[in-house]
């Protein structure tokens, strides 16, 4: 271990002292005023590190061995994962002073999982791959368990605990196979090996435990059941928090593990990715078309999401994984717009998550309800908004690599998710409705929120100079 | 002589035993707990015996982490089977059923 492999994980260092360094503080000054100088704080570190990760000399180096690797590929997901977690992080503050949930752990267990994402982006080989994951979902399961005197609350996370297990588990045993196939856990060893050795039972065997790990993760059918349940059962800053950064961590994980490792062997998963995203795309369309949750429906529309971008992993091309890439980062930015909003939806002082009460919303509050109907057609992919490009990269990448029948199958699936959005933005303007929402909001979310709709019809122009650094990622994971 | 067959045979079992203990049990949540733990040493036999047999110390290694962290998971899980309990009352993989999904 050099200083110069310190250097390079300098970042993730400063965010793991401070960890430390806060728990142990705050558990001995436990107070309000604490509270909120560590949730402030981390905030405040989190945008640093993402700061720090785009300035870092240190780039394209591998350090320990490999088994760390920072190329523009992990850049461009850490950076990205960093901030949409900071800016989760701001819109949960008033939910959690509303249930006194304001503790200091939990900003703490959030930047905790956000350095596991941060690990696991930039693993080189499988034992820091599955210490990376497990960081991450240790924090998440007790992260969706805070609200611990909530049956619901307590119950999604006993359910996250045990399907999320089961997945590393998988993983685990996936990890094994490859590693007694091959003979090495390194990424680029196992790449090595499968060129020479060719592709074994083992490794296959290996690599659908792997992948079924990670589809689980992201939330891909048919390894979705448990995202329904610990969206709507988890506090709703928790959900919006599962719905952005661990969705960019687990499309990172699949993208490199799949071509780090296994990308001599194209055709053989390409058929595995192409099914997991057939059968997300519709589930996720055709199920959210009865949900009367709003989060249980943005479970759904996550699960969609996830599916749409899996064409771009399919292909397996540059061109499709800057579009990936590209995808994920919109997708990111509408999410947390949406969770802005969801977080203020209450009448007297009660939050609700009922779809139906949102009927004449547009009477409560025409420009939040504006703001809104932007963001459920960039949801829905309807140009000429942000969605659409991020859409319409994934079926052109599709379509140059000769799977013209998924991008077709893209475009009806996309079509009957564009429903359920639609009758959100029908109800707030033609809605019958008893009860109006309150509609206030506090500054921080609107702008957030305002600034996530702008962002949308912004993006047409030049899909804020994404285009450049996500070619660059990717090409950077291909060689 | 044991060959790597046998040792693969039973840490197949035994994560064959996991997944269903999983899937089919229907009375108490520690059993899952207890299921997703024979999924893990099931995984820390496969690493030990290719180690041995590739004749290459990364295995043990892994499997020495996989304990460590096996330690950690279950310490969450019945931090959460704990809280779970005092809002129900009950410990049955029937009464996890508030939300259906």
């Amino acid at each position: 271990m050099t200083h110069l492999d310190v250097l390079t994980i300098g970042p993730e260092l400063l965010l793991v002292i401070f960890c430390l360094i806060s728990l142990l503080v705050a558990s001995f000054y436990d107070s309000i005023n604490a509270s909120n100088l560590v949730f402030f704080s981390t905030i405040g570190l989190l945008i640093l590190v993402a700061f720090l990760i785009y300035i870092s000399p240190y780039k394209m180096m591998p350090a320990f061995g490999g088994a760390f690797v920072r190329d523009s590929f992990a850049q461009y997901f850490q950076i990205t994962i960093l901030l949409s977690v900071a800016a989760l992080l701001i819109l949960s503050k008033e939910y959690l002073v509303k249930y006194q949930l304001l503790k200091f752990e939990y900003p703490i267990l959030v930047a905790f999982s956000t350095l596991g994402m941060l690990i696991v982006v930039s693993s080189g080989n499988l034992l820091v791959l599955y210490l990376g994951i497990e960081i991450q979902s240790l924090s998440l399961y007790v992260i969706a368990t805070f609200r611990r005197n909530n049956l619901k609350s307590t119950e999604a996370g006993l359910k996250y605990f045990v399907l999320g297990s089961l997945s590393s588990g998988l993983m685990l045993f996936g990890s094994s196979l490859i590693y007694g196939s091959t003979g090495s856990i390194e990424f680029k060893e196992i790449y090595a090996a499968i060129n020479s050795g060719g592709f074994l039972l083992g490794i296959m065997a290996g690599l659908v435990f792997l992948i079924s790990g990670m589809a689980f993760k992201a939330s891909a059918v048919p390894f979705h059941m448990w995202t329904p349940d610990v969206y709507e059962g988890s506090p709703t800053p928790v959900t919006g928090f599962f719905a952005t950064a661990p969705k960019l961590a687990a499309m990172a994980i699949l993208l490199r593990v799949l071509f780090d490792c296994f990308g001599s062997a194209v055709e053989s998963w390409q058929q595995v990715i192409i099914i997991l995203s057939f059968c997300s795309m519709f589930l996720g369309s055709i199920a959210a078309i009865g949900q009367k949750n709003i989060k249980r429906l943005m479970a759904f529309s996550s699960i969609g999401h996830v599916g749409f971008a899996l064409i771009g992993v399919a292909c397996a091309t540059e061109e499709g994984i800057a579009a990936v890439l590209i995808y994920m980062v919109i997708y990111v930015i509408m999410n947390v717009g949406v969770f802005a909003f969801i977080l203020n939806m209450e009448r007297e002082g009660v939050a609700v998550t009922n779809i139906e009460s949102l009927a004449m919303y547009s009477d409560v509050s025409p420009g939040q309800a504006f703001f809104l109907a932007i963001l459920l057609f960039s949801l829905a992919g309807i140009p000429p908004l942000a969605g659409f490009f991020a859409k319409f990269y994934i079926f052109s990448a599709a379509i140059d690599s000769g799977l013209i029948w998924l991008a077709i199958s893209g475009g009806i699936a996309s079509v009957v998710a564009a429903f359920y959005y639609l009758r959100i933005v029908y109800l707030m303007y033609f809605g019958e409705s008893k009860e109006l929402l309150t509609g206030s909001m506090p500054v921080t979310h609107w702008i957030l929120f305002v600034g996530a709709a702008l962002l949308m019809l912004v993006g047409t122009v030049n899909l804020y100079g994404l285009d450049g650094p996500a070619k660059v990622a990717a090409f950077s994971l291909l060689n | 002589m044991i060959e790597i067959q046998h040792f693969l045979a039973l840490s197949s079992m035994l994560f064959l035993i996991g997944v269903f203990g999983i899937f089919l049990n229907r009375k108490n949540v520690i059993i899952l707990l207890m299921s997703i733990e024979v999924i893990l040493l099931a995984v820390n036999i496969n690493f030990v015996s290719f180690s041995y047999f590739l004749g290459d110390l990364t295995g043990q290694v892994f499997t020495l982490f996989i304990l460590t962290v096996a330690a950690a998971e279950a310490a969450i899980g019945l931090a959460i089977l704990v809280c779970f309990f005092r809002n129900k009352g009950s410990i049955a993989v029937e009464d996890v059923n508030v939300m259906k999904g």
